[in-house]
């Protein structure tokens, strides 16, 4: 084991997967001579030339385009997006062709494709800047959607990401680049799809993922003071979603709540609520709860901010209300 | 092809083009050139402020002040002005109060856009100066559906969008430049060629050698102007705002300039470009360069210099005080207005909601930084 930061994690498995296979090529703003906006590809203009380390102008929608094509004639593109937020200018490339030519050419063409690129807030960037964007993507079918918490998951995912054969939506916390964490010294891959208990409990199921799996463990860590044991449970992978893995802890806890950093309606919290309550009614103690974001855009100041975002005082309580002792 | 830098001044202040030089008063020099002293110093004292932490974010122009205060001369007061986020001087230039300016940066309690936006987005409304959208570009079709909607009411106003060359790569410059022209709204796109977006230079961009010649494609006149020249901007600026007036439609404007600081606070440019490059670039700072043709001109002396110098720095000063004295936030039921044009019913919800949580847990604490 070693300890590495979370962006050095995705620089390791992008290095890692292009070393080991020349069709892979990373094309983004600023990825190469600025070494990425967060600093992701350092290094790798150098490492790989500029043939595989490719500056853009500043165009999403043709960018993301672009990789589109060449990974229909076998290319393995990685593509970043200086932010999920500007994702939507490439919306239509992403959600009509990305997620649906496979699809529409009667599986003649396979789109070997990551788009990924930091997510959710960072911290008095507005509305603008500071969205959670997986509740859009996992709704399209077609598409994967990938958000790893902290480093070892960072790497494992995103190798598998890049081996994967369909396009994935892969988004990185903004807040969550410079987190250290430990992780396998030699080569390994995490599946997609698979969930991960991040702390074993029995009396009340936190679902997080991304930054929110910090808040869960922070708000298990209140709990755990006055005597009460929660799990949580990172689905990992947005889509496909580990539905057994919540099921099973839902079952044994009888309770769960979901903290969620993006909006709550149509949220993803809405559709893992439904699945639980659809499973484990029989189980339940009390409803399925969700903690979210505030239901507006992001606002500026940093008072306001703070009363949009979940924080571990506020999951406390929810999970207190669940366990009946408010 | 090639294209002439249109010019009015050399780089040392002396009238090259007489046949162009707007005829301007001497209280008209003194307002241009003491608007550009103030950008100047106000980016100066912001960067500060941003670097000791006061305040979140900040953008400047230094080295690109003529671009849009000479635009904004050459416009009427009710013409649109659709700004990136380095043409503040434009709204300055049109009386926007500098204590107003700083509430937007703090996003305090008399921020006119209420805490919502990052610094640097000013919106005045009543100044027909509209910056609401980061994402590069997205605000040049609106300029182009405003300019629309003055050919449809026949209101003679013209609509300007300034953006930077690296916008002009959006697909959404392209739409708007070929809309724009081909239902010959009155509008004006200004593209601010500063050599960089951030540490990409203009040259990563297109492969053409000017941004003014893509107007040829798209039908419209394509002009190339000296950004650094504000007597030349004004001379480009009137002359598409007359035809857009005229309904001859809209005009491609690329104004030759330079990013002498950073992207933004945030960024470092030794990382990637020569120092010697800005440096160059000093030489022909367009501030210097009016200083010069208005002392030639006899308007500008020693004292007026010094004397708007000080006036500035005592008015930033005051504004500054003004501004750090503001309740620090707006009020939280502000956050449930104008998400929708009533507050609706489950937003009543969370507001009562949210005050129930402070009676109970009292208001979520900001995290420090
Ligand atoms: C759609 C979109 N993509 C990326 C960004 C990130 N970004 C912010 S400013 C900028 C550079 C803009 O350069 P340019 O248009 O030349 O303007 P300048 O900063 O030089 O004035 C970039 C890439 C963005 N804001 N929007
Ligand atoms: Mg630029």
């Amino acid at each position: 084991m070693r300890t590495v930061a979370f962006r050095e994690a995705l620089n390791e498995a992008i290095a890692e997967e292009m070393e080991k296979d020349d069709r892979i090529f990373l094309m983004g703003e600023e990825v190469g001579h600025y070494d990425g906006a967060y600093k992701v590809s350092k290094g790798l203009l150098k490492r790989f030339g500029e043939k595989r380390v490719i500056d853009t102008p500043i165009a999403e929608g043709g960018f993301v385009g672009v990789g589109i094509g060449a990974a229909m004639v076998g290319l393995r593109p990685i593509i970043e997006l200086m932010t999920w937020n500007f994702s939507f200018v490439a919306a239509d490339q992403l959600i009509n062709n990305a997620a649906k030519i496979r699809q529409m050419s009667g599986g003649q063409f396979t789109l070997p494709i990551v788009f990924r690129g930091p997510g959710g807030s960072a911290h008095m960037l507005a509305a603008q800047h500071s969205q959670s964007t997986e509740a859009l993507w996992a709704h399209i079918p077609g598409l994967k959607v990938v958000m790893p918490a902290n480093p070892k998951d960072a790497k494992g995912l995103l190798k598998s990401a890049i081996r994967d054969n369909n396009p994935i939506v892969f988004i990185e916390g903004e807040v969550l680049y410079a987190d250290q964490g430990e992780i396998p010294d030699g080569e390994y891959t995490i599946p997609l799809g698979v969930a991960e208990v991040k702390r074993p409990g029995t009396d009340i199921t936190l679902i997080g993922w991304s930054k929110m799996v910090k808040i869960a463990l922070a708000t298990a860590d209140a709990l755990a003071a006055e005597g009460i044991e929660a799990e949580v449970v990172d689905p990992r992978t947005i889509r496909p979603l580990d539905e057994e893995l919540l099921v099973e802890s839902v079952k044994k806890t009888k309770r769960c709540l979901i903290i969620e950093e993006g909006w709550p309606f149509n949220g993803v919290g809405a559709e893992i609520a439904y699945r639980i309550g659809r499973r484990c009614f029989d189980d339940l103690d009390a409803p399925v709860e969700r903690l979210t974001g505030a239901d507006m855009p992001m606002p500026y100041n940093h008072h306001l901010e703070q009363q949009c975002i979940p924080d571990v005082p506020r999951a406390v309580a929810a999970a207190k209300k669940l366990l009946y002792l408010e | 092809m090639k294209l002439e830098v249109t010019r009015v001044i050399d780089d040392e202040g002396r009238v090259l083009h007489p046949e162009r030089e707007p005829a301007l008063s001497s209280d008209e020099l003194r307002r241009l050139y003491r608007t550009m002293l103030l950008v100047r110093i106000l980016d100066e004292r912001m960067l500060r402020l941003r670097m000791q932490g006061r305040m979140g974010f900040y953008l400047t122009s230094l080295g690109e002040e003529a671009t849009h205060i000479g635009a904004a001369h050459a416009l009427r007061d009710a013409d649109w002005i659709y700004p990136a986020y380095r043409e503040i001087g434009a709204a300055l230039f049109r009386g926007y109060p500098l204590g107003t300016f700083m509430c937007q940066l703090f996003g305090n309690s008399e921020d006119p856009v209420k805490g919502r936006q990052m610094p640097v987005h000013h919106s005045v409304k009543r100044l027909n100066f509209v910056s609401v959208s980061s994402p590069v570009g997205s605000h040049i079709p609106h300029a182009v559906g405003t300019a629309w909607a003055a050919k449809l009411q026949k209101t003679q106003d013209v609509a300007l969008a300034f953006f930077g060359e690296g916008a002009s790569s959006t697909p959404i410059f392209h739409v708007s430049a070929n809309f724009a022209a081909l239902y010959k709204v009155p509008a004006i796109l200004l593209c601010r060629n500063n050599g960089w977006a951030i540490s990409v230079p203009s040259s990563g961009q297109t492969a053409t050698p000017t941004f003014a010649q893509k107007a040829i494609a798209y039908g419209m006149p394509g002009v190339l102007v000296d950004g650094n020249d504000i007597l030349a901007m004004i001379h480009v600026v009137r002359e598409a705002a007359a035809r857009g007036r005229r309904g001859e439609g809209p005009t491609l404007i690329e104004a030759r300039t330079y990013r002498r600081g950073a992207h933004s606070s945030s960024d470092d440019p030794s990382k990637y470009r020569d120092p010697a490059e800005p440096k160059e670039w000093e030489r022909r700072d367009p501030i210097d360069r009016f200083l010069k043709y208005g002392q030639a001109r006899g308007v500008f002396d020693a004292e007026f210099v010094a004397h708007t110098r000080q006036e500035i720095n005592r008015e930033i000063g005051e504004a500054l005080i003004y501004a750090e004295s503001r309740p620090p936030k707006p009020p939280l039921h502000s956050l449930f207005e104008d998400v929708y044009a009533e507050i609706p019913r489950h937003l009543r919800e969370q507001a009562a909601g949210l005050e129930a949580e402070i009676a109970r847990h009292g208001e979520k604490v900001p995290p420090r930084g």
